[in-house]
């Protein structure tokens, strides 16, 4: 029986999210205050061997990505925490915030002394009123007992576009414009918010940061799997008898996650597919469910971590009919500026709601593959690039669905 | 209630504050006033077009009437396969209007949206942004009850 791992969530029902004492009593701020005396390049260097890679999804080395910041000149900086969590089937940031906001707030203070930036944001979806309470109140806690120096943390709300967890997006949406994602180069941590160099991480890496610095890159990166060290949150979705929030070490295997953690199917049913990683995610069969779920070993399976959501449907589901209501989610949030994802999106919803509807044919599943595989390669960010990935690897992974539902 | 202008105002020195300026709209009257927008953009020196566009973009933002609680059916893939569909065919019945449309004593709003991260607890609705989870048609009226 694999067994529960807490790092990010160390504190989780043991402090008072609410009370910066627990938090400090429980060693809290000892971490920014070490970071200040390494000094920024071997607090980078610490960082970067620790080997922890973005919890938001595209998986990039943490202390790499400050480094980049830290390198360009400028008078003003910025650090922005990611938490948009706009992929379906995904509550860990909100459970990570509303359990010990205060570790948030303490990476991005460290991140912020490492590139040298005195002001971050924390961009938080509208549909968490109740968190930015929490994170708001967390920050006024932190000011007045001065643990954050001269670095100041505002919170800005997103009010409900999925795209706006794409990182330029989120930026031009605190910036008070329409959240459509920027052409890249240049990246954000060169050119970001107002122009200034600007390093956005999940909720959840930056929560990973206090404990790094407090037992050090080596204990971190003996952790888990080797290239993608440390714990993962994954969130437990749909037929499985445990719906809830788990950390696991990062080698911890699929079919762990949904039996051991999750308490296998519910109502006695059988196991038929298992979506990792959000909306966006591959789905994925019984015969890869002894994949480890680290960042590459997915990737080899043609799936993703993602955010880590784990939505697990069983056996009496109907995938041509899930993939439908997905592809509707995508024509949805598909911000519109570039061609291939408004069209794209639409097209394939079109598409999937005919098979769905018993209509379509044979020809239909040759266009769905490759409307799918011009849109992974043409789509400007990774909304439209990922939005064919649950049609593709069904078409690859459950073709008989489709078979079965076609005129 | 507040006069809208008051309440775009306070925002005003904020760098890129209109969103923060439509969520409070959105606080005080449960959508943004149709014309506030052209207030909004006056303050912080756009043009109306980028200020309507931006209003717009969001699906958590509405321009325009809408009723006093506004109820939202979460319809991503989890909530989906939980059962969605019987919640929306039980909400339509206990208030007699369609999915998208408002009670004729301005009380109610009936909305899809997509996933609010509370999927612990599929399917989900919200009322006024606070979750209900676990929703099944019998839970309907008792959770209505208070805000009637
Ligand atoms: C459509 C889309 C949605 C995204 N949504 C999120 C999100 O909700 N939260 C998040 O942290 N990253 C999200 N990302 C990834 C971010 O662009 C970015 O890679 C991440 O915030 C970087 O932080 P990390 O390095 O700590 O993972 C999204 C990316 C895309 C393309
Ligand atoms: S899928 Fe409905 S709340 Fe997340």
């Amino acid at each position: 029986m694999a067994e529960e791992m807490r790092i990010v969530l160390r504190n989780m029902g043991k402090i008072d999210p609410l009370k910066i004492e627990d938090y400090i009593n429980a060693g809290g701020y000892k971490s920014l205050e070490k970071a200040r005396q390494m000094g920024q390049e071997a607090l980078m260097e610490e960082v970067k061997k620790s080997g922890l890679r973005g919890r938001g999804g595209a998986g990039f080395n943490c202390g790499m990505k400050w480094s980049f910041s830290y390198k360009v000149q400028s008078e003003q900086k910025y650090v922005v925490c990611n938490a948009d969590e706009g992929e379906p089937g995904t509550y860990k940031d909100r459970t990570i915030m509303e359990n010990d906001p205060q570790s948030v707030l303490e990476g991005m203070a460290i991140c912020g002394y490492a590139i040298g930036a005195n002001k971050g944001y924390i961009y938080c979806r509208g549909e968490y009123p109740y968190v930015v309470d929490i994170l708001n109140q967390a920050i006024a806690q932190a000011k007045e007992k001065g643990v954050l120096g001269d670095f100041d943390i505002e919170v800005r709300m997103g009010a409900g576009a999925y795209v706006c967890g794409e990182e330029s997006a989120l930026i031009e949406s605190i910036e008070g414009n329409r959240g459509e994602p920027r052409f890249k180069p240049p990246f954000p941590p060169v050119i970001g918010l107002w122009q200034k160099p600007t390093i956005v991480n999940n909720v959840e890496t930056f929560a990973n940061i206090p404990i790094i610095l407090e037992k050090g890159a080596d204990w971190y990166k003996s952790i888990g799997a080797e290239k993608y060290p440390g714990t993962k949150v994954v969130t437990l979705t749909g037929d499985v008898n445990n719906r809830t929030v788990f950390e696991v070490p990062t080698n911890t295997s699929i079919r762990q996650v949904i039996y051991d953690f999750g308490g296998g199917i519910r109502g006695g049913k059988k196991f038929k597919a298992v979506q990792i990683g959000g909306t966006s995610g591959g789905f994925i069969p019984e015969s890869m469910l002894d994949t480890p779920i680290d960042f590459d070993s997915m990737t080899v399976i043609g799936a993703v971590l993602g955010s880590g959501a784990v939505f697990v449907m069983d056996e009496t589901r109907d995938i041509v009919n899930v993939v439908a209501r997905i592809a509707g989610f995508f024509e949805h949030e598909s911000c519109g500026k570039c061609s291939p994802c408004r069209e794209g999106t639409k097209r394939i919803h079109e598409m999937m709601e005919k098979l769905d509807a018993g209509q379509g044919s044979g020809g239909d599943l040759s266009l769905l593959e490759r409307l799918g595989t011009v849109m992974t390669k043409a789509c400007l960010c990774g909304l439209g690039q990922a939005a064919p990935s649950p049609v593709l690897t069904t078409l690859k992974n459950f073709n008989s669905e489709y078979q079965a539902k076609l005129n | 209630m507040a006069d809208y202008k008051e309440i775009i105002n306070r925002y005003k020195d904020l760098p890129g504050g209109i969103i923060e300026a439509y969520h409070a709209l959105q606080r005080e009257y449960s959508f943004i006033p149709e014309d506030s927008i052209a207030y909004a953009a006056q303050v912080f020196d756009l043009p109306l077009a980028k200020a309507y566009g931006v209003a717009t973009f969001y699906s958590y933002l509405k321009v325009g009437e809408r009723g006093k609680n506004v109820i939202r059916i979460c319809e991503s893939a989890p909530c989906h396969v939980a059962g969605a569909k019987e919640v929306v065919n039980a909400l339509e019945k206990e208030l007699g209007i369609k999915m998208g449309e408002s009670t004729a004593d301005g009380k109610f709003t009936l909305e899809f949206c997509e996933c609010v991260g509370q999927c612990q607890a599929t399917p989900v609705i919200t009322v006024n942004s606070k979750p209900y989870g676990d929703i099944t048609p019998e839970k309907i009226p008792g959770i209505l009850a208070a805000y009637k």
